[in-house]
């Protein structure tokens, strides 16, 4: 350990310099080195402090969203915002902005491992865990939004006394399953990725509780390579079903607007320009969550300069992607000659929200043009700043497009200005409570890094023989 | 056959295997070919990640697991779509904005993300089943090099059930150059799981059991009680009738009057040139003759009303003997006040537009009908109780 320690106080320049062309794990030269470094952390009697001060703040956090929900549930919706014209305020919002972050995870665990882009390896487990708490908190709001929050099994299709079914032509039917299955299958993803490190920590474990429930749920897993043909290629087919489900997902979520007869909702392109933001977004979380854990955990040579700089770049790519899907609903509404369609893009650049439209262009679209330089690619504090700045933008996309394609409607008697309560706000701090009070705890307790797949990536990883097959990458 | 090592074996059965413990990815690469070659049939390696190249060295065949995959593919997106279309296109048919029955398209969501869903639980759950998981314990376990299989060390095992386990094992496995070689004995009890945890697990499963049995029991039978309201506030909500007091009201009424400056859009009607048109009054004096045209249609028009509207009290004959004044007659019999006889002398001579007030505003248990037939209408009912009843 005392080698890491050292490795951590190089600078990131420093330590890309110390090989050439930039390896995906730096500086590590055994496979024990890594097991070390990420097994370590949840082995430690104590966590730095940050830890436990992030920790803390996390659990106050936690605490706000379960007072606000008791509220809620006591109440009644009528303690949030929501009303005519605008029915759907926080809750779709927040809503679509946890579950767009949701999806870089099964992205980078899926997409990228299909693409073999072996530089995914340091930051899958990450992303996985951050997808898995994104789509919890997502969940929650459908959920508490609904009123009567005792009946919500009624959206399931379950026999009953009444004998009614959903309606499956209904696109918020249509989230519940493809929110369900998302759900499902990132839990299932992250799970099987995690039981080889679960073994191995069960292997170096000294307590008897921790060989017991870790080894509960490493499942006893020995590493055999019968057991890894099946495994990898069980791993394969996930990758391989969950690459379209993300793009089915966030499709679905957008057909929550794009269905409805709604000027500024009804369009076509929504499907992919959801997809696109939730990309855009997903990678955002993903620096704003690794970028402190690097350092603090000690995982400079694990996720390397070259990580994020390579998610910077995903991050200007989809940046742009966003861009254009709004200039081009713009231009969709003149080239349609439709005056509601373009009254409502009038309104929403100019109108009473064009506060939060243009803090949703200068955070999206404007901010991540400075990653066109690789030294603004190469500043943490800078990425980081981004990182939250795109958060913010993309929470205030999801704000315009519900808000201010509802408050001004076709009837101009109806017209009014939607302000949040500070139940609507509360909740929604709260839900980063949420969020993060699970993310910490993964941190703390969970291999934060897919360590057998980093191995895997490691050159001595590949035989040198004649043993039939060539190393890639 | 006895084997002879570091630990020495009197009984050949209670020995579980062999394991070589080798550093390298190449080292294991190696001793695998060679020991597929022997001819080995029940061995394996343990690597702490898969090793490209090892499954052919060691000559594992495809596993069927995308077989599986495909078939519970098929059967999610079936399932999807049979689910869809039994629940709302036959068993409670949704008839919504002229829309068939059943379309596809609308469909097609929930039947991809079902497909989804069943391959991907197969996947997870038929690779643990097909290896054998969970399966928490294993003899290998107990051998000291074994710990770092999972870290840094590449291990081979070979089980003494092989047909060709014995002398010649080790010797094979030291040729290969190993960093150590270990045997290691079988359990006495092969991780049987204990009595008492079974006996846990069997009562956990019972009780686990309970909820959806009870769900199930209130499903099939009756009950005498009222539903449950787990939050009543919603059910039982406090409601008033249009002349209720309130307290809640600085006023003390439960019926609100409207806002000031409201006024009825008849109001102008009122104080126009029509006047008596609209109320039967002109100069507060009753209309004595019909304000509109007689002819054969009106006369006609009167008659048909008089059946739509007033027949089902008054009767066809006016003699106030209607359908509904019998039925009253039998469930109110006491307190029933009944409906004028229109033939009497005392309707005949009332003038047409006290006739018109009657019918407009209502009088006793007669309520206005001045909402629902037109005023032209009503002068024509007029027009039909003096000339024709």
């Amino acid at each position: 350990m005392a080698k890491y320690a050292n490795v951590n106080e190089l600078s990131d320049s420093q330590l890309d310099n110390l090989l050439e062309p930039p390896a995906l794990v730096q500086n590590a030269e055994t496979f024990h080195d890594i097991t070390e470094s990420v097994c370590s952390i949840a082995e430690a009697d104590r966590m730095p402090r940050s830890w436990y001060v992030l920790f803390t703040l996390a659990l106050c956090f936690l605490g706000v969203l379960g007072a606000m929900i008791f509220h809620l549930f006591t109440t009644g919706v009528g303690v949030w915002g929501n009303n005519q014209p605008v029915a759907w305020g926080f809750p779709i919002v927040n809503f679509v902005f946890w579950v767009g972050i949701g999806h870089a995870g099964t992205l980078i665990s899926a997409v990228l491992y299909l693409f073999r882009q072996g530089w995914r390896t340091g930051i899958n487990r990450f992303s996985e865990a951050m997808t898995i708490f994104a789509v919890c908190c997502a969940g929650l709001f459908p959920a508490i939004h609904v009123g009567r929050v005792w009946v919500i099994y009624w959206v399931f299709p379950i026999p009953n006394q009444m004998d009614m079914w959903p309606n499956f032509r209904s696109p918020l039917l249509w989230d519940v399953f493809a929110v369900g299955t998302y759900f499902t299958v990132s839990l299932l993803f992250w799970y099987m990725g995690m039981v080889p490190d679960l073994a191995t920590q069960r292997d170096r474990a000294k307590t008897k509780l921790r060989q017991f429930l870790y080894g509960i749920f490493a499942l006893g897993w020995n590493g055999s390579n019968r057991h890894w043909h099946r495994y990898e290629r069980a791993y394969l087919l996930l990758a391989a079903l969950a690459t379209p489900l993300v793009l089915s997902v966030h499709s679905v979520v957008s057909f929550d607007f794009a269905v409805a007869q709604i000027p500024g909702w009804h369009t076509t392109i929504f499907p992919p320009y959801f997809v696109a933001g939730a990309i855009f977004s997903g990678f955002a979380m993903v620096l704003t969550l690794s970028i402190p854990a690097r350092a603090l955990f000690g995982f400079k040579h694990i996720i390397t300069m070259r990580h994020i700089e390579l998610m910077c770049k995903v991050i200007m790519c989809t940046g742009m992607l966003v861009g254009y899907a709004y200039a081009m609903e713009f231009f969709m509404a003149w080239y349609s000659g439709n005056r509601y369609e373009g009254f409502t893009f009038v309104n929403r650049a100019f109108g009473p929200y064009a506060w939060a439209y243009w803090t949703m262009v200068s955070c999206n679209v404007i901010s991540p043009q400075i990653f066109w330089f690789k030294r603004a690619r190469r500043c943490i504090p800078l990425i980081f700043v981004i990182s939250i700045f795109v958060n913010i933008g993309m929470w205030f996309e999801r704000f315009v497009i519900t808000v201010t394609s509802l408050n001004r409607d076709f009837l101009p008697s109806s017209w009014n200005y939607f302000s949040p309560t500070i139940v609507d706000i509360l909740t929604l701090a709260g839900s980063f409570g949420l969020f993060f009070t699970l993310f910490l705890l993964f941190c703390r307790w969970l291999p934060q890094v897919a360590i057998s797949e980093v191995k895997n990536v490691m050159p001595s990883a590949h035989p040198h023989g004649n043993h039939g097959e060539v190393n890639h990458d | 056959m006895a084997i002879t090592g570091r630990l020495t074996m009197t009984n050949q059965t209670s020995i579980h295997g062999i394991l070589a413990e080798f550093d390298s990815v190449d080292g294991i690469l190696h001793a695998a070919e060679k020991v597929k070659q022997e001819g080995y049939r029940k061995w394996d390696c343990h690597t702490p990640f898969p090793v490209h190249g090892l499954d052919g060295a060691m000559g594992i065949r495809q596993t069927r697991l995308p077989w599986l995959v495909l078939v519970m593919g098929f059967a999610g997106c079936s399932g999807g779509i049979l689910l869809q279309w039994w629940t709302n296109a036959h068993d409670y048919v949704f008839r919504i904005s002229g829309k068939p029955d059943w379309s596809l398209p609308a469909n097609i969501p929930v039947a991809f993300e079902m497909t989804i869903l069943f391959a991907a639980l197969t996947a997870f759950f038929s690779m643990w089943i097909l290896n054998g998981f969970p399966r928490w314990y294993s003899p290998l376990f107990r051998a000291k090099c074994f710990t770092r299989a999972t870290d840094d060390r590449f291990v081979l095992a070979i089980d003494a059930r092989d047909d060709l386990f014995g002398e010649e094992t080790r010797k094979l496995l030291e040729s290969l150059s190993p960093n150590t070689i270990e045997m290691i004995e079988a359990p006495i009890e092969d991780g049987k799981i204990p009595l008492r945890l079974k006996g846990m697990l069997g009562i956990a499963l019972t009780l686990l059991l309970l909820p959806p049995a009870m769900i199930a029991n209130a499903r099939f039978t009756k009950s005498t009680q009222p539903r449950v309201h787990i939050v009543p506030n919603m059910d039982t909500q406090v409601t008033h009738r249009g002349q209720e007091a309130s307290d809640f009201f600085a006023d003390g009424q439960a019926m609100r009057l409207p806002i000031s400056g409201t006024y009825a859009q008849e109001d102008d009607r009122l104080i126009g040139e029509q006047v008596g048109f609209w109320t039967g009054k002109e100069n507060g004096a009753y209309l004595s003759s019909i304000p509109m045209d007689v002819t054969p249609e009106f006369e006609d028009r009167g008659r048909a009303r008089f059946g739509i509207y007033c027949s089902a009290c008054h009767a066809v004959n006016g003699s106030g003997q209607g359908t509904v004044h019998l039925r009253a007659q039998e469930l109110l019999s006491k307190t029933w006040v009944g409906p004028t006889d229109l033939r009497t002398d005392a309707i005949k001579q009332q003038a047409p537009g006290q006739l018109f007030e009657s019918i407009s505003n209502g009088i006793r248990n007669m309520p206005s009908y001045s909402s629902q037939i037109p005023a032209a209408d009503r002068w024509a009912i007029v027009q039909y109780l003096k000339e024709s009843l």
